[in-house]
Order: C-alpha cells, then structure tokens, then sequence
C-alpha cells in the first residue's frame, strides 16, 4: 500500500497558505456537476455539507439519526479551543500547535497540526456570525476558561452546552442548504458499506431504518464523517447510538486504519454504578479549572470527606504535576486516578473513585460563581447520583471517551482510497495519541468549515464530473452482500442478546487494553474476541424482520463489527511496543511511571490495511517527520 | 422494588396500536427510567420477542431524541428533566405506570413510542438560521454583545428540539419551539437582518405542517426539560406582528406553505391532535 502523505513543500508556517494559492479549482459553473455524498451531521459533516453547497457542490447528505441535530456532537459540555489570544496571556498559532502536538505526544502529522492552530482563529468569527451564544464578559467581548494541557486560556464555551450551540449553528447553516434544494437531507438513513470500483470510492450503500429498503447511492466523492468508536468498550462518554461501522466497512473495502490503539480515557466522569448502566456520564474538564482533586493519604481511611482534614488529603495531581496540577491532560491524569485507586486509596462504593472538590474555590469565589460557570454539571451530577455537589465532593472515575484512532488520511484529509475523504473524529490525524480537551469541536469545524472546502477540489479538479449508475454490478453486489448479512443475523435465533455479548467484549477490552495494557493480556484478549465472535453468529437473538423500525437489528449489525475491529485495536496495542500518550504498555515506563516512548522505533503511524477474513492485516507505516519540532520528553511537573 | 407498565405497543404507523402491560420485579431506584425500560427490553429481546421501540441516544438531557408520555406528562413526573434523566427513586414500589408516545398530528408514529418529529426540521429550514456563508465574517470581538442579552438569548437557545412542548399541548402546538428559535436569533446582533422574515417564514412554515394553535395554557413550559419561558412565546408574537405591518404579507415562492392564522395568542382551542390519541 502507498501512504502518501501529500504534505506540501516549504516552511510550515506558510505550507496552508501556499496550498491554498496552489490547489486546483472546480469552476463555479462545474461545481454543481459534481455530486458529494456525505454520511455523517455531527460538527464536522454539517460544516462540511453547509460549506459545499454553499460553494455550489451537489450535496447529498446522511445521518442514522432522525435529525441531523442529534448528532453525537451535541452532547460536548466545555469548549473550543482558538488561539485568538483575547486574554493578552501569551497565546499563539504556535503555542496552540505546539500544545496539540505535545499533547498528543508526538506522534501526529506535525503539518496538518499546525494548519488545524491556523484555522482555529476562523472557526470562532465563522460561529459568532452564525449566532452562536459564546460566553461574555461584562464588557460585551467573547469570554474564556481554561483547559488541560494548557497554561493559556483560549477555550470559548456555551455554558456547560458547548457542543449543542456549535452543532446547533451548523444544523442551521445545513437546514438553510435543505430550504434552498441545495443539499437532498437523508434521516433515519444509515451507511452500511462503501461501494468501491475501479478503486476508487464511488458510493455508499444504505438502509432506510423505517422500511429496511437497501439501496445505493453514487457520486464523485465520498466523505465519512461518522464519529469515534469509544462504544467499543460498551460502557463510554458517548451517545448510545455512536459506532465504527461506516468506517470499519471502508476499511474492509481498503482504506487504511490508522492507530486504532490511540484511545482516551477521561479523566473525570461519573463512576459506574451497576450492571444495567449502558453508557457512563462526563464531568467536563473545564471543572478542573476550579475543582481539586485527591483521596485520603491512607488507605484504610474511610472518613467521610468532610471529616477529613487537609493534612490527610492527598491532592495527588497538584503533588506530582505542580506545574499544571488539576489541569494535567487526560491521559495523565487518568492514569494518576487509576494509580491511587490501585493503592486502595480509592473512594466510594468498590474503591473506584476519587473526590473532585469545589470547597476551596466556593470560599474563595463564592457559591453563586461556581453555580454560574457549572450549574447545569451540578444539576446534573445531582440527578444521576442523588448527592449534592455543592455540599459533597463530587466522586469522579475515568471512563472511554474519545477517539484519536480513525482511518488514515493525508494532507488532503483524502483516505489511501481517491474519493474517500474523512473528517472529525473519524479520521486519525490531529491528535496523535491523546487529544487535548477542547479541540476535538475546533477539528471538526476546522475540517467541515475550512479545510474540506479546498482540499476536495485537489481531487475533484482532476476527475470529470459523472458518477456510477446506481444500478451498475458494483452496486449491485455490494447491496446484495449487505443483505445477506442482515438475514444472516436475523435468522440466527439463538439465546443471548447482542447487549450481553457487547457488554462481554466491553469488559474484555477495559481490563485487557484500557489504561494499562501489556502483551499478556492483549494476548489474552486475542484469543478472547474470536470466542465472542463466534459466541455472536451462532447464539445471538435479533427478534423482529428487517423492514420496518428494528432497534434490536441495527444495534446487533454494530456489535458484530465491534467484534471484528476490537481485535484490530489489541493487534495495534500489541504491536506498538512502547507508551505514548493514551497507550500506555506498563513494559514502558520511565522510574516515577509515566509514558515512555521509543522515538527511535516507533514514531511512525500505524496504517493497517484489510487482508481478506481470517487472515491477518497487514501494518504499513507512515514515518513521522518533524521539520519544525523536536520531540521531547513530555512533562507536566 | 417492582413496577408494572402500560406500554403502548404499535408495530407501525399503519397498524392499530394497544396498551400491553408488563411486569419488571426488580426496580433498583438508582436506575435511570430507561434502564429500566433496557432491563425489560434485554429480557424480551433473550425470550425471542421484539424488544419496545424507543428514542434515546446521550441519555444526558442534550441531544433531545428521547420522548415517552409517562402517566400523561411528557418527559415523566420530574420537571425540568428529560426522560433520559428521570430516575426510578420517583417512583414507589407497586406503581402503575403508562407509558405513551407523543401524540400530534404532525408528529407520525413510527413504530410503538417512536414518532417522526422531522416537521421541527423543515421549520428550521423555512428560516430559523443566519444567512451567511462560511469565511469572510468579522472578528469574533468586532461586536460587543451586553452579558446578559447574551445570556438571554442562551436561555432561547437551549432548547434541545424534543418536541414535548408540542406533546403538552392541548392543541399541538409548537409555539415554544418555534419562538425560542426565533428569539434565540432575533436577540442578538447577528440576527437583525433576517429578524423579521425569519419570523415569518418560521410560522408559516409551522402552520403547514399543521401544527395547532397556540391558546395560553402555558403546559408548553411546564414540560420543557429546558424550562424555556413562554416569554419567549410573546417576544416571537410581536415580532411577527411587527413583521406582517413592515413587510407585505406575501407568499413567499418555493416555501410551498402559506401565511396561516395569526399565532398570535387567542382563545381558539382547535384541537389538533394525532387521531390514535
Ligand atoms: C460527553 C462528551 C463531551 C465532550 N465535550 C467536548 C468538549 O467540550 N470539547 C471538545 O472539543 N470535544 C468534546 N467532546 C468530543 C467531541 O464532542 C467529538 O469528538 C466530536 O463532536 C465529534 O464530532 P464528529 O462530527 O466527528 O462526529 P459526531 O458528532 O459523532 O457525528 C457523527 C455523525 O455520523 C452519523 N453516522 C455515524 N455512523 C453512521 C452510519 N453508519 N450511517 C449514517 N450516519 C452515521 C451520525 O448519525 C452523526 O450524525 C466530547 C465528547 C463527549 C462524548
């Protein structure tokens, strides 16, 4: 396989600039000839659907959702970051390219994380114009709060509703597209596979999930933009309905996956509570801006938290990160979490907990401003555990939450297949190992808004304008595989839901590959998924048919994808040797614990490419090569 | 602790739907209402029948896909919460619980309590956005905006397009939804331009897809899981009004719906509700 990156010649400070100035462009009159498909409505597919029609594209756009504002994006609490420097703090395009990469530990695309810093400037005026409701101050100008990983404030936020009024703004822009016949919306339409002839992406196939008619639709290009696959864990931060079909199917169809292993676990979410919980909740990061975190210094102290005076606490994060203490970056702080609770110094119901504590900032600043920043967090927390957070520290554990994995792209954000463009979460490559919070909003706006707009010219300027007949062989075999798995689960019949076998796998993968892994257990963990899978095609119950509104059916199609790509994600986890960011192997560790990479060896992206079923995939690497940056041991101290 | 359930059951917008009761014994009150409705769907789903059907996605309140009519209010017995967020230590042991979809004649059934809400969509579309493109806008600190106009437009804007507003109300009418849109956009600075067309096109488009009247019963914010004020429903008024003075009361081309009765608040309780309620 050839993994060009296509990053431009030059200085990187003005590589963007130059593209931009290079790119070829479709003429206004030829745009409308060319038809883009895009399955996807979350921040980076509504920004991108919007933009392109705008420009005059053929648009067609899908979502399994029944409102292109339901997408996962909705549900982002804290922010987004922009390296506007509003605060006179010392920020810079630098300083928030240099944050990202550092934060992902030096193991992405050091080009493309520069223009992402670049474009972020853009990304809030664009917002504002839309008439997104951004935090004030009382002066009338945009507010900020901090985020992990960062000694600026830059983050801008919506209340606690950051998400929702960024996703809202592009739904606007996207329903304004709809209103004008501009962009053909398709609900309650999900992706089942990618129609590749001539090797090149011309299509998808997809089910309409109130009838269960399969058909194709065809274009000049593809574009997933269909989130993370956090839910491979069964228990995350992410909606119910987020999954990694469409781009495990592309993968399947010959686009390269990238770092599947590179996962995040945050840091601060609400810890689990019983057998029938099917997704966890988050506790934004932007409370680490005023919440402290510890646990008693001795394990057998099973005081209440207020009766135990500070010289017994342990604010462990402030002790071993004084630099940036609270607001170390998830990976790290996590992993600190994970350590104390290890030590039995745990608190709460089974020790898996740790205090998130406001006390300290309501008596400097008072209980109305901490209720005006995270009130809605508070009323939250409230509401899930019973416990008032204004009185009691909130209890507080890791949890799988987002993504950094996701199918390999170049500078062109163009997967190894011409005409399959990836953007946001679901592509791999702005974030390395681990995402700082904050700027996973700022990628899908960056990607949606301003980068997809030039970069799908670069190919479509290249390629006359015309597509494959939507009944063309190719089509045709791809509807006709998709259908016969759909019967194929359904006429299964066994004894056992795919939830219980999803929750199996979930397991499996949290204990075997989640915040500590090592070759054992990722062996063990080989050998446990292919006894899943089997456990899945010969036992699963899918009640019902496939067409009309069949919940069970389509939540049973993910889980048996998720029970092909886990395996991907321990082979990556096994293959790279060493600790970076979220991956951490507990074989590679520096004396005080912490992540230790093996630049020499390993600082390349892991691009795995589909072999055929039962055979195994085969890595191709793409070097990393830093022009501007030396990658440097990461320290918060 | 053990509840029974009155479900209604539907296996399509063709059928005839019923009430089917189900048991679940083991209520443990830390769960969140939907899990319960998982436990008993896991159970359903393990014996070989089709488990109910039901909206959820973030189960934290944002995303706005769950719905149900639980004991007749929408969004169960809380207040200020999704159903998402509705938790089983509201309820006793022994309890008898009716679980419905919301019924609207612009909201379809799909399929048990699953209803097609796109008709929040297509409002949308008619108008409930600002008309610039991407690039080529002014620094975000160009205009000042006062905190608490800021504030207030966040109150609007957080509405999460569920539709209980719609399924509250005696007429079925989406008077809330439409005008936190509207207010959302008219308050701010960057919603002056399209201020009174916005409105306009809004409201004729919510009339076409016939939803029902407004008439003052305020049940529209009393089952908001965003608590979003019926002030919010006066402020749209005039500036609908306004809008029918400055600018003729035109058809506009293409939109395929036109200008209905005045939302104007009034008295007129023309029922408009789903024929299967
Ligand atoms: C609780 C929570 C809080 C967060 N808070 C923050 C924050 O404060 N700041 C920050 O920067 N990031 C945050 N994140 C991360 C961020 O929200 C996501 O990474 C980002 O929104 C992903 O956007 P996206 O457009 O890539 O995908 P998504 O928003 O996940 O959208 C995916 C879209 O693809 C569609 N789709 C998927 N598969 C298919 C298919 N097969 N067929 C058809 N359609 C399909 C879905 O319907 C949906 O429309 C948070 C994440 C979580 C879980």
């Amino acid at each position: 396989m050839e993994l060009d990156a296509k990053v431009p010649g030059g200085p990187l400070e003005t590589k963007w600039e130059r593209y931009r100035s290079d790119v070829k462009l479709v003429s206004p009159g030829n745009k409308r000839k060319y038809k883009v498909l895009i399955v996807g409505t979350g921040l980076a597919g509504a920004a991108a659907a919007a933009t392109l029609a705008e420009l005059g594209y053929g648009v067609e756009v899908f979502t399994f959702h029944d409102s292109p504002r339901r997408a996962h994006s909705i549900a982002a609490q804290g922010g987004i970051n922009a390296a506007k420097n509003y605060q006179n703090d010392g920020d810079s395009v630098w300083r928030l390219f240099y944050d990202t990469l550092k934060g992902g530990d030096f193991r992405s695309r050091e080009a493309n994380v520069y223009r992402l810093a670049e474009v972020s400037l853009n990304i809030i005026d664009q917002c504002v114009a839309q008439g997104v409701p951004f935090a004030r101050e009382y002066g009338g100008l945009l507010a900020n709060r901090s985020f992990g990983g960062a000694q600026v404030s830059r983050t801008f936020y919506c209340r606690g509703q950051t998400g929702q009024q960024l996703l809202l703004g592009a739904y606007q822009a996207l329903s304004r597209q709809v209103g004008e016949g501009r962009i053909a919306l398709h609900t309650y339409a999900e992706m089942l596979d990618l129609i590749v002839d001539d090797r090149k992406a011309q299509g998808i196939v997809v089910r309409d999930l109130r009838t269960g008619a399969i058909r194709s639709y065809t274009g000049d290009a593809v574009i997933l933009a269909t989130g993370g696959y956090s839910n491979v864990f069964y228990l995350s931060t992410n909606a119910a309905g987020c999954n990694v079909t469409a781009t495990f199917r592309a993968y399947k169809r010959g686009a390269a996956f990238a770092n599947p292993c590179y996962t995040q676990i945050h840091p601060t979410c609400i810890p689990v509570r019983g057998d029938y919980q099917k997704k966890l909740t988050l506790m934004s990061e932007s409370l680490r801006n005023d919440g402290r975190v510890w646990v008693p210094k001795e394990s057998a102290d099973r005081r209440p938290p207020d009766q135990v005076p500070d010289p017994d606490r342990d604010y462990y994060l402030e002790r071993m990160y004084p630099s940036y203490g609270n607001l170390a970056p998830r990976d790290i702080a996590s992993r600190a979490a994970k350590k104390v609770c290890d030590e039995g110094r745990g608190v709460g119901e089974g020790g898996r907990g740790v205090y998130l504590d406001f006390q300290d900032a309501m008596a400097r600043a008072g209980e109305a401003v901490i209720r005006e920043k995270y009130g809605n967090l508070f009323d939250m927390y409230h509401e899930i555990t019973g416990e008032d957070p204004y009185r009691v520290p909130m209890r507080i554990y890791p949890a799988p939450h987002y993504t950094m994995g996701g199918l390999w792209v170049d500078y062109n954000l163009m997967s190894n297949l011409p005409g399959l463009f990836v953007l946001g979460e679901a592509n791999f490559s702005d974030h390395g190992a681990n995402r700082l919070g904050a700027s996973a909003l700022m990628q899908g706006l960056a990607d949606g808004y301003f980068i997809i707009s030039y970069t799908i010219g670069s190919y479509l300027a290249t390629k006359k304008a015309g597509r494959l007949a939507a009944d063309a062989a190719a089509c045709r075999q791809t509807e006709q595989e998709v259908k016969q798995r759909i019967s194929r689960i359904l006429s299964i019949k066994g004894k056992r839901t795919a939830t219980s076998i999803h929750h199996e796998l979930g397991k499996l993968l949290w204990d075997r590959c989640g915040m500590a892994r090592n070759e054992q257990g990722l062996k063990k963990a080989l050998q446990g998924i292919p006894a899943l899978r089997e456990e899945f095609w010969h036992n699963v119950s899918v009640p019902g048919d496939g067409d009309d509104l069949n919940q069970a059916l389509e939540y049973a199609g993910r889980v048996a994808d998720y029970l092909e790509f886990a395996e991907l994600l321990c082979l990556d986890a096994l293959t790279r040797n060493e600790s970076c960011g979220g991956h951490f192997r507990e074989e590679h560790q520096t004396l005080e614990g912490e992540a230790r990479r093996d630049d020499e060896q390993y600082s390349f992206v892991s691009a795995w490419e589909y072999a055929g079923p039962d055979k195994s995939p085969a890595l191709n690497k793409e070097p990393l090569r830093f022009q501007r940056v030396h990658p440097s041991e990461r320290s918060y101290k | 602790m053990r509840v029974t359930l009155h479900v209604w059951r539907q296996k399509n917008a063709r059928s005839e739907g019923k009430l089917v009761t189900y048991q679940v014994p083991q209520v443990d009150p830390d769960m969140s209402f939907l899990e319960m409705l998982d436990v008993l769907n896991e159970e359903l789903v393990g014996k070989g029948e089709e488990p109910i059907a039901f909206d959820y996605d973030c189960r934290e309140g944002i995303c706005g896909t769950c719905s149900l009519v639980i004991n007749g209010r929408p969004h169960g017995p809380e207040g200020g919460a999704a159903t998402c967020q509705v938790y089983m230590r509201n309820f006793h042991d022994g309890d008898e619980i009716y679980i419905e979809p919301w019924r609207a004649r612009a909201f379809p059934l799909i399929k048990d309590l699953v209803v097609d809400r796109s008709a929040f969509d297509r409002v949308i579309q008619a108008g409930g956005f600002v008309s610039v493109n991407t690039g080529g806008t002014p620094d975000g600190n160009t205009l000042p905006i006062a905190k608490t106009t800021q504030e207030k437009a966040m109150d609007a804007a957080a509405c999460i397009g569920c539709g209980a507003c719609v399924a509250a109300c005696p007429n079925a009418s989406a008077m809330l939804f439409v005008a936190a849109k509207v207010s959302h956009l008219g308050l701010l600075p960057q919603g002056q331009p399209e201020r009174a067309r916005r409105a306009r096109k809004m409201v004729a488009q919510m009339d076409a897809e016939g939803f029902g009247n407004c008439s003052n019963y305020f049940e529209c914010e009393a089952a908001c899981p965003k608590e979003i004020s019926v002030e919010f429903i006066a402020w749209m008024n005039r500036d609908y009004l306004k809008a029918r003075l400055t600018e003729p009361d035109t058809v506009t081309p293409g939109m395929g719906a036109k200008v209905g009765p005045s939302p104007v608040a009034g008295h007129d309780a023309t029922a408009k509700k789903h024929p299967v309620a």
